[in-house]
């Protein structure tokens, strides 16, 4: 026996129908309730078109770079515009859409709801960090305009200062200032709306895995990313001024300038999959219906990548001219991060271990990240080590591991979030039989991009390279064909997803069964996500949480007394 | 506009109008926006963790020129600014402390006592600016010393040092080539970043002060200077105009026992710019 836990709100059908039409999308209405919202949930999901947008943009220069390389020598466009095209792609995708695609748009829309609060700590603040974004954003593109960076998206000076002929360099180095000063507002944000908007009851230890991940990947968006803005600001006035901070030719130190760009740029690739990883910390123990395996490893060991995470940047320079003895402490560190990363992967993998586990879509990403990110990470361990790296460095094999690791893992898993909030977001339930196409594709795609370029690199093929010997043909048109598949994958996604806000089933409540606050609310959120505070339980207990065929999700119930249900 | 402020502007006849919506109390509130100053006050610091760094790497590799060039620095200048920061951060903590207790009128009046505390920091620093400038003390390629500054320089023979008077504008390597080909072995004077230090060992025919041709790469000095001070004092400039808006907010009594946030953060922001500045008056100024 069980009835309806009568703490909750229940999502019946009439007050699905108020959901439907009064939500925060609706109310209130306007362009410019829109412009000058300062509700998380919107922003939320202006940032998501925002960044889905620069996605595009960024996955158009890497299909135009994969088609220049289907053959030796020139094949669509020239060198110069090449080493533009690259230095764009990166750029944009590293800036623009990986360091804020989850913690902007996910993390803006469900942080405060997981919370059980009505907003972040502070929503005029997150108004202007997207505001920032979009600034960042459009700086990046004006660059284009005024000629181009043909600099590689880590601007290394001396080259950076003063032999590109480019002025764009000073306007797309403005703009990554900008963006990190986004970065920032957003993280001192969510950092303290942890801490102060917790509700009562929700003890650090009740907190969804998502936020210790988010809580973790702000504290380095508040530490690593003010370092990016003084050095950006550094080759700015060195290029505009000349400085001679980083310039050899007037007593500079051009390694100075690299030291500085990996102690943001190292943290930052945690900024990217912490996150992603959290994400997937939801995923696994939702869809295999079981509590959480080693929550405290999970939540502890995004603390621990997060620390160690400052520590490890000078892997990037082994083959700059370190002592001896740095490069030695910085491999070892290196290699200390593998452990709390293994730590994860074997929580989750145990987390299935004897679950009710269900292929949805949101899963089959969760899969697809534990999966690649293995990879990923392992192929890190050969670039960690010094002997290899010296054979490694600046070849393919590098393009490819760090392709895993974000794109393969910290994009997969913004995917597996985007789908399994989706209903959530828009109120609308996509279609499955195409979400696991697109994921099949995706993923074979994806492999069949990267993993010949393992190969290339082994062999050789240095990055960044316009022309290549002929025997390297076959594995580069492998790798473009398997790029063209992504690209479809990709527009597939987008023309389900869009029919879904059109012609897709409202969503329920909780499609999925997940215990977290935010599926407790309606599906959209109303504007201000609950009258009252609901009450905290268990993230991960999913006993009490049935499917329910009348709403087509899942609802709480509470389990009756055997001795009541007798009397 | 948005709800959110709707809301909040229909509540302003209650005694909880600054409370936001979306906040249970006052005092979460204000512990709130506490903690989000400080964790932006760790961020600024870090954004001048760059500098700091830069000079650290550059006084260690070339202690001689940092030696050299403070001497070019004014002291009593730095040592005035010092104090008038100082004062201006008392008269601060102070303007903090009348909000709290709703004295107004001597919070408007310690508020513009600060902000021309500020003023008197900019003026000041603009006399030693100015004073740089006209002695074409500046960094990186616009280092081009007057002859009273590189005496010594001057008077050295032209052929076997490029061109003394300014050693910036000559790349490192030129200045090795041109030291190289007269002496057969590279100069001791003469020395590119990539070179080791020479330190502050004296020869005994080095005893007297140091000189300008003795002494490369004096731009890192100035270069590093500018950076420091000039963003320092663009904090200065935005501080000062924290410090001009909560005045104007406080005249016109937004402020009260109750709710009295804006001024104690700006009193957080300007207590790190004063902070900042007393690292850097020692570092930049007494160097010894």
């Amino acid at each position: 026996m069980s009835v309806i836990d009568p703490t909750v709100p229940t999502a019946l059908p009439s007050s699905a129908e108020d959901a439907a039409s009064d939500n925060y999308l609706t109310r209130p209405s306007g362009l410019r309730s829109w412009l000058f919202t300062v509700d998380h949930k919107r922003i939320g999901v202006m940032y998501l078109v925002s960044i889905l947008t620069a996605f595009l943009l960024g996955g158009i220069f890497a299909i135009l770079l994969r088609t220049e390389l289907l053959g030796p020598q020139k094949t669509v466009i020239e060198a110069d515009t090449y080493n533009q095209f690259f230095t764009l792609h990166g750029a944009i995708m590293i800036f623009l859409v990986i360091i804020p695609s989850i913690p902007a748009t996910l993390g803006n829309f469900v942080l405060p709801i997981m919370l059980g609060a009505k907003d972040l700590a502070f929503p005029r603040l997150n108004l202007l960090s997207y505001y920032l974004y979009l600034g960042g954003a459009l700086l990046a593109l004006l660059a284009i305009v005024l000629g181009g960076v043909d600099t590689g998206w880590t601007f290394y000076p001396p080259y950076s200062i003063e032999a590109a002929p480019y002025n764009g360099v000073i306007v797309v180095l403005a703009g990554v200032f900008l963006l990190g000063f986004s970065s920032i507002l957003t993280g001192l944000n969510f950092v303290v709306t942890i801490h102060k908007l917790r509700p009562p009851g929700m003890g650090w230890f009740r907190m969804p895995l998502f936020l210790w991940s988010l809580y973790a990947t702000s504290i380095i968006q508040i530490l690593a990313t003010p370092v990016l803005g003084v050095t950006v600001l550094l080759l700015i006035v060195e290029r505009t001024l000349k400085f001679g901070i980083f310039h050899p030719g007037l007593g500079g130190d051009p390694i100075l300038y690299q030291h500085f760009f990996w102690f943001y740029s190292h943290p930052a690739v945690y900024i990217m999959i912490l996150p992603a990883m959290g994400i997937v910390s939801e995923l696994v123990s939702v869809f295999s219906r079981k509590h959480i395996f080693g929550y405290p490893f999970i939540a502890f060991s995004s603390v621990a990548i997060a620390m160690f995470g400052f520590f490890v940047w000078g892997h990037h320079m082994f083959v700059s001219g370190q002592s001896p003895l740095v490069t030695v402490l910085f491999s070892l560190l290196t290699y200390s991060v593998s452990i709390p990363s293994a730590v994860k992967v074997f929580n989750w993998l145990a987390t299935m271990h004897g679950g009710s586990i269900s292929l949805k879509t949101p899963m089959l990403y969760a899969l697809g990240f534990v999966f690649l990110f293995g990879i990923g990470g392992l192929t890190g361990l050969f670039l960690g080590a010094l002997a290899t790296d010296v054979h490694l460095h600046d070849t393919y094999f590098v393009v490819s591991h760090f392709h895993y690791v974000m794109l393969g893992s910290a994009l997969i898993a913004m995917l597996g979030g985007m789908h399994y909030w989706w209903p959530k977001i828009t109120g609308r339930m996509y279609s499955e039989r195409w979400g696991v196409t697109a994921f099949v594709l995706v993923i074979i795609g994806f492999n069949l991009t990267f993993f010949p370029q393992f190969i290339m690199g082994t062999h050789g093929m240095p990055r960044r390279y316009y022309n290549y010997p002929p025997e390297f043909t076959f594995l580069n048109q492998l790798s473009t064909t398997g790029s063209y598949i992504m690209a479809v994958s990709f527009v597939l996604m987008a023309a389900y997803l869009l029919h879904s806000l059109v012609r897709g089933r409202r969503a329920p409540a909780n499609p999925w069964g997940g215990a977290t606050l935010e599926w407790q609310c309606s599906s959209p959120p109303p504007t201000y996500n609950f009258e009252t505070p609901p009450p905290v339980r268990d993230p991960y207990d999913f006993r009490n949480i049935e499917y329910d065929p009348a709403s087509g999700g899942y609802r709480r119930i509470v389990p009756v007394p055997a001795t009541v249900s007798k009397g | 506009m948005s709800t959110a402020a709707k809301t909040h502007a229909s509540l302003t006849d209650t005694p909880q109008a600054h409370v936001a919506h979306h906040f249970h109390t006052a005092s979460q509130q204000f512990e709130a926006a506490v903690q989000g100053m400080w964790i932006f006050l760790a961020t600024e610091i870090l954004l001048f963790s760059g500098l700091f760094c830069a000079y650290a790497v550059f006084r260690t590799n070339h202690p001689e020129v940092f030696e050299y060039a403070h001497q070019f620095l004014s002291k009593p200048l730095g040592a005035i600014n010092t104090v008038i920061l100082l004062c201006s951060s008392f008269t601060m903590a102070a303007a903090v402390w009348a909000s709290q207790h709703g004295r107004r009128r001597t919070a408007v009046a310690l508020l513009c006592l600060t902000l021309l505390g500020g003023f008197g920091f900019l003026g000041i620093k603009f006399v030693e600016y100015e004073h740089k400038w006209k002695e074409g003390l500046l960094w990186g390629i616009h280092y081009q010393p007057h002859a009273e500054n590189a005496s010594a320089a001057a008077e050295a023979p032209a052929v076997a040092f490029g061109e003394p008077a300014v050693p910036a504008a000559v790349s490192a390597s030129e200045n090795i080539e041109a030291a190289t080909a007269e002496t057969g072995e590279p100069d001791p004077a003469f020395r590119p970043a990539s070179l080791g230090p020479p330190g502050l060992r004296r020869t005994a025919a080095s005893a007297a002060p140091r000189t300008e041709q003795q002494v490369h790469n004096v731009q890192t000095f100035f270069g590093v200077y500018f950076l420091m001070t000039g963003l320092h004092g663009l904090h200065v400039i935005a501080g000062m105009a924290l410090i001009a808006w909560v005045a104007w907010r406080a005249l016109k009594g937004a402020f009260s026992p109750a709710y009295f946030t804006p001024v104690a953060m700006v009193g957080l922001y300007w207590h790190l710019v004063d902070v900042i500045w007393i690292y850097l008056f020692p570092l930049l100024y007494l160097i010894h």
